[in-house]
């Protein structure tokens, strides 16, 4: 039932919605993962991130397809709940704590059972279109799967047309740019300047205009 | 049955387009074949991407009005999309342009009903006051002119120019010529683009504007220029009310403000820092790299044929 919840909710109302009002051009759809275990690692400007991500698949690869988003943001309403996890299909994870286990054991088992992860490093959507820091916990994953490629990917244009505190859905293009993947390289800080590095060489790839 | 469908010279006409597709179609298998490489698989690509254009618009006029004008509406939908994602814009202003993609239904809908009035005043007068000062109401000055410019000359160039393509399929069916005159004036401005590619490629040595557009010459231009005019002279009397003599002017208005808008266009990109518009249509670019020479061929085509041949005195 849900599963057919989601590909309906896809089909009818995401992909019609994205095609007419975003138009996302992809570049180097090539460099995306065609199956799991695999770690998609992506800029967030605006809760469109993830569902222009999940449309870039096929309807019957949506459930192999694994958003990891904040459990405090995502949870706190009932139906919010279930609609991030249900039709998203998130995996809530708590931020910023270290506080009883592992949190990021969920990611792990997913990845375990061969699921596309689709993570945002910078945490929070923040201001439209400035990648801000990078947290580390995406390294941390790696180390803990060290053979599970991370993909690279840069958006832009999605937080133009729906940024964060906003309601109001405008029309603009939007450009997505997949870059080669890579893997776990021994150290945080080293990993952490290469997936920077990546990001930023994504971003030099398209026009972006001024947007102040 | 085959031969009914032909009958009438809409059509026809289409027929000849696709005739002509095939004929495109095997020249570029045949380069492809003799001269293997990048140059003849872009043939190949903008050939493809043309199959795809012109089965598109010919169900889109085929079908029935209603249709026809909500497929123009979304040509002018896409291209101003396509303009505000490439231009610099304020955040301030992010509502603002929510105003001016709803300005598009409201323009295509005086054209439909033909209410040429307000069709030529809904943009430049009403949009053109009321957008700057909803802009001013957002408070922020810094790059307020900016702001006000781009938005008021895109509104015009990709919804208040290019719905004169609806004005003009309005035109043909009140005056029982269908969707002929529209037809007319799209063929003609695509086939314009390609014989003077066609030309300049073959004979170009003599650049018209080389910092705006280094491809365009002379011999493209005029060789475009006498091409469409023969077309025209042709094509004219069946699509439309002119005769063959003034089809023929048509042709020649047609291909000049033709190449007016494709060069405007390069030149907006040029200063933009990009090549296209965007990558929408495999070997072509953008949509406003297709329709650059229809932004300026419509308006002039549509007045130059409602000023003579329309039946009632222009306002």
């Amino acid at each position: 039932m849900n599963r057919l919840l989601r590909a309906g909710f896809f089909l009818l109302v995401v992909r019609p919605v994205l095609t007419l009002v975003l138009g996302a051009q992809v570049r180097g759809r090539a460099h995306l993962p065609a199956r799991g275990p695999a770690i998609i690692v992506a800029n967030h400007n605006s809760h469109l991130d993830t569902l222009t991500i999940l449309t870039m698949y096929r309807l019957r690869d949506l459930p192999h397809l694994r958003p990891v988003a904040a459990a405090d943001y995502f949870l706190r309403s009932r139906l919010r709940a279930w609609f991030a996890r249900n039709i998203i299909g998130i995996i809530p994870i708590v931020r910023g704590g270290h506080r009883g286990g592992n949190p990021l054991a969920p990611c792990e088992e997913a990845l375990d059972r061969g699921d596309i992860l689709i993570l945002f490093p910078e945490g929070s959507r923040g201001e439209p279109e400035v990648m801000s820091a990078l947290r580390r916990g995406v390294a941390h994953l790696a180390q803990a799967r060290p053979h599970v490629p991370v993909h690279p990917l840069f958006i832009h244009g999605l937080g133009k047309a729906l940024p964060k505190d906003s309601f109001l859905l405008v029309p603009f293009n939007c450009n997505i740019v997949a870059g080669e993947p890579f893997f776990w390289d021994g150290d945080i800080d080293s990993f952490m300047a290469t997936l920077r590095a990546r990001m930023e060489g994504l971003a030099a790839q398209i026009h972006v205009p001024p947007w102040q | 049955m085959i031969a009914s469908f032909f009958s009438t010279p809409v059509h026809a006409a289409i027929g000849v387009i696709f005739a002509l597709l095939i004929f495109a179609s095997a020249i570029a298998a045949i380069l492809r074949r003799a001269a293997p490489g990048e140059a003849a698989t872009e043939l190949s690509r903008r050939v493809m991407s043309w199959w795809v254009m012109i089965v598109i618009f010919t169900v889109a006029i085929l079908t029935n009005r209603v249709v026809s004008t909500v497929f123009l509406a979304l040509v002018s939908f896409l291209a101003l999309k396509e303009y505000l994602s490439l231009i610099p814009t304020r955040r301030v202003d992010r509502s603002v342009l929510l105003w001016a993609y709803l300005a598009i239904p409201v323009q295509f809908y005086f054209a439909h009903v033909e209410s040429f009035g307000f069709f030529m005043v809904w943009i430049p007068v009403w949009m053109f006051l009321f957008l700057p000062a909803r802009i001013t109401l957002g408070g922020v000055t810094e790059g307020y002119l900016q702001a006000v410019g781009t938005l008021s000359w895109g509104l015009m160039m990709t919804v208040f120019a290019l719905s004169h393509t609806a004005m003009l399929l309005a035109f043909g069916v009140s005056r029982g010529f269908g969707a002929g005159p529209l037809l007319f004036l799209v063929a003609l401005t695509q086939f314009n683009d390609v014989a003077q590619f066609t030309w300049g490629k073959l004979f170009g040595r003599h650049k018209i504007v080389p910092t705006v557009s280094p491809k365009k010459t002379w011999e493209g231009f005029l060789g475009g220029l006498f091409t469409t005019i023969a077309a025209a002279a042709f094509a004219g009397p069946f699509l439309t009310p002119m005769n063959t003599a003034w089809s023929a002017l048509a042709g020649a208005i047609i291909a000049s403000a033709g190449f007016l808008g494709d060069i405007t266009l390069s030149a907006t990109k040029r200063d933009l820092g990009v090549k296209d518009a965007s990558n929408l249509i495999p070997g072509h670019g953008g949509i406003l790299d297709r329709v650059d020479s229809l932004i300026y061929a419509a308006p002039v085509f549509f007045h130059f044929i409602n000023y003579f041949f329309g039946d009632r005195p222009a306002p």
